[in-house]
């Protein structure tokens, strides 16, 4: 069955605003109806799920795109085996509501909760873990597809080569329909945290090599507009999940609360464009003065894990222009693309609101998955300075030459021939592509721009 | 497809040998470019034309038409999109001929052909085009117009005429085509220094083909659905509506 939500296209863009385009939009609520969707059009089709990533991914200009959200069931939870079997329409915000009170959470969260567990996998999402538990696709025990030529369930060891290709492939292989995720136990809904200040990058780095593998979580967030003689203020956030004896008396009513909705949601139209060079450059000196050294401090999960979801529609903040969201990964050893790319946005004039580094441990067999053993640097600009577009191409040619990637679920503008340089197994994806859609029906935005095959 | 900060990929040019259009194509192709489409009347001209992108361009294609013949006007614009071989991020309407007022006024089939060139033929393609671009579900139209058209002159008039007619057709058409994912912007040159106006002695606020390009790349980074070249007439043309016609008639150019 299908719920088609509008007869006439509808325009759709990514969580960057930037570049808009219109399509079909259906809601199958099962695998059968999504096949049947996929033979209707000709036009392309692509699955979107709560539109999360920042440029063109989710979106097939002219064709369908199919709306996961009819695909939102959460199956029981196998506290033996610690695994779950969800629809790939759901929220990981829905999926960590129901697992946290029975003292289980997600092995892989990203910055939001408001992904799908189909677009976590697409995108093969990372977070805070990384270096020590790898990305989403890692604890995928095992997924449902729709393709163009079936359903099929795959797994590590039964069909890998259309697993991996689907873990990260940006949704080119098919839908996600349903997929069983294993879990990790904990006995609270608190983290607790160290924080540390650094004012040289090259301390905040060494740092983070030394004593990373001593924390579950690792995250550090960077001055993009530069401290005394040009080096970089950064605070470094490391922490674990609390045990429950870790939690005062106060908070023993909470220990195993609910991330809860936003409390607060941005107007639109926002009144004026509210992320400036001004503003960006309080926020960061703000951040800076109030994130004191502690250790061992309490916060609640959603407040570590997803600092932006108490504010909803924060990408409105940016204005009517969108902005542009630049995620890279390099080997460990290149540190210098890091500083390179720090002091470079630090003396455009192009303020970077958000630095966030992080170090990745080993990535997957996946051709178009993200991560790899490294560093990676995420940054966001809003759209505007001229010179923005010839910046982020010269730190694409960086990152290329260091043997470095760019992140395509943020990706909204790179250029098509640095494509296979970054991912060379680019032609494993196409040999996948050519076996389960032979004749093409799967396409986005982002594959025509960047001429996947 | 168009990238985050709108270079296009792929465009199309009907009236490809205009003096604007190449200027404006070099600039639209220099970051993403991969596919242009010329298309336009002398084959020898578009190919020179064609040949100057073929250094930095994947692919470049030529279609050629007569602007004076409305009876394949559907079918060119097909070809062109066929030739494209992607989808068309952009497509310039820079179809037009300057005239020689002081012969055509007099002269029925010279007032009639700088009608059909000059108006019927791009507001029939700008329909087919327009349609396309619709079902493709993104897409910009840049449509040539002229200042000659805002307020009629003695001097020029039947090019202003349809000049006038074509910026009326692409200003309905602009909102006829709100909440498609598809835009057009109508651009307003005063007196370009091209090949089509050389021998004439040029108006004040004259400009190059080359400036008219910038200013179209910077109305288009903006948004702006009319975009005045030099920018600075978008104020005197405001202004000289509301002038006498007694005044109007005694301004030099």
């Amino acid at each position: 069955m299908t719920v088609t939500v509008a007869s006439s296209p509808r325009p759709l863009s990514g969580w960057g605003r930037t570049a808009p385009t219109t399509a079909l939009v259906s809601r199958p609520l099962d695998a059968s109806s999504v096949l049947a969707s996929m033979h209707d059009h000709s036009g392309g089709v692509i699955a979107r799920g709560l539109g999360r990533s920042y440029g063109d991914a989710a979106q097939c200009s002219g064709g369908l795109t199919i709306d996961t959200a009819g695909l939102g069931h959460i199956g029981a939870l196998n506290e033996v085996a610690g695994t779950i079997e969800v629809g790939g329409g759901v929220s990981l915000h829905n999926l960590m509501r129901r697992l946290i009170p029975a003292g289980w959470f997600v092995a892989v969260t990203p910055g939001t909760r408001y992904v799908t567990v189909g677009g976590a996998i697409a995108a093969d999402v990372h977070g805070k873990n990384h270096h020590r538990d790898g990305s989403f696709a890692r604890h995928v025990v095992e997924m449902t597809i729709v393709t163009p030529s079936g359903v099929v369930t795959v797994a590590p060891d039964r069909d890998p080569e259309l697993f991996w290709a689907t873990a990260g492939g940006m949704g080119l292989t098919g839908v996600v329909v349903s997929a069983v995720l294993r879990l990790i136990p904990v006995e609270t809904s608190w983290i607790q945290v160290d924080n540390q200040r650094f004012t040289r990058l090259e301390d905040l780095m060494s740092t983070m090599e030394e004593t990373d593998c001593r924390y579950h979580y690792s995250v550090a967030w960077l001055d993009c507009f530069g401290g005394r003689n040009g080096d970089h203020r950064s605070v470094l956030t490391r922490g674990d999940h609390a045990a429950s004896g870790a939690i005062p008396h106060r908070l023993r009513g909470r220990s195993r609360e609910m991330p809860g909705d936003p409390r607060m949601r941005v107007p639109h139209p926002v009144p004026a464009r509210l992320v400036n060079r001004l503003s960006v450059r309080a926020l960061n000196e703000a951040w800076f003065r109030t994130s004191l050294e502690s250790r061992g401090s309490l916060r609640p999960l959603a407040g570590f894990f997803h600092p932006l979801d108490g504010v909803a529609r924060w990408n409105l903040l940016y204005g009517p222009q969108g902005f542009v969201q630049y995620q890279f990964a390099v080997p460990a050893e290149r540190t210098d693309v890091i500083e390179d790319a720090v002091h470079s946005i630090a003396s455009s004039g192009a303020p970077s609101f958000l630095a966030v580094l992080k170090r990745f441990g080993p990535g997957t067999p996946g051709p178009l998955s993200f991560s790899q053993e490294g560093w990676t640097l995420a940054l966001d600009f809003p759209l505007g300075p001229p010179d923005l577009p010839a910046l982020l191409d010269r730190l694409d040619d960086a990152v290329a030459i260091a043997g470095g990637r760019v992140y395509l679920a943020k990706d909204s503008r790179l250029r098509p021939e640095l494509l296979p340089v970054m991912y060379p197994r680019l032609g494993d994806m196409s040999r996948v592509r050519r076996r389960v859609d032979p004749e093409g029906v799967l396409a986005s935005d982002l594959s025509r721009r960047l001429g996947i095959l | 497809m168009k990238d985050a900060f709108g270079h296009p990929q792929s465009v199309v040019v009907l009236g490809g040998t205009s003096d604007i259009a190449r200027e404006l194509v070099a600039l639209l192709m220099e970051d993403r470019g991969r596919s242009v489409v010329l298309a336009g009347r002398d084959r020898m001209a578009l190919e020179q034309a064609a040949e100057d992108l073929r250094h930095s361009v994947a692919r470049v294609r030529t279609v050629t038409f007569d602007a004076n013949v409305l009876d394949d006007v559907d079918e060119t614009v097909m070809r062109c999109f066929e030739a494209a071989a992607e989808a068309v991020d952009l497509v310039v309407v820079a179809v037009g001929e300057l005239g020689s007022q002081a012969v055509d006024e007099t002269d029925p089939d010279r007032v009639a052909r700088m009608m059909t060139v000059n108006l019927t033929w791009p507001a029939a393609a700008l329909s087919v085009v327009a349609d396309q671009l619709r079902r493709q579900g993104h897409g910009r139209i840049v449509v040539l117009s002229s200042v000659a058209g805002f307020r009629i002159r003695r001097s020029n008039f039947v090019y202003g005429a349809a000049k006038a007619g074509l910026d009326g057709f692409a200003v309905g058409l602009s909102e006829a085509l709100r909440g498609t994912g598809v835009t057009l912007h109508i651009v307003r040159p005063g007196f370009v220094r091209t090949k089509m106006t050389a021998g004439r002695s040029p108006a004040p606020f004259a400009v190059d083909a080359s400036r008219v390009a910038s200013d179209i790349m910077r109305g288009l980074a903006r948004g702006e659905v009319v975009i005045w070249s030099p920018g600075l007439l978008g104020w005197v043309f405001t202004a000289f509506r509301f002038l006498p016609g007694a005044v109007w008639r005694r301004l030099p150019g």
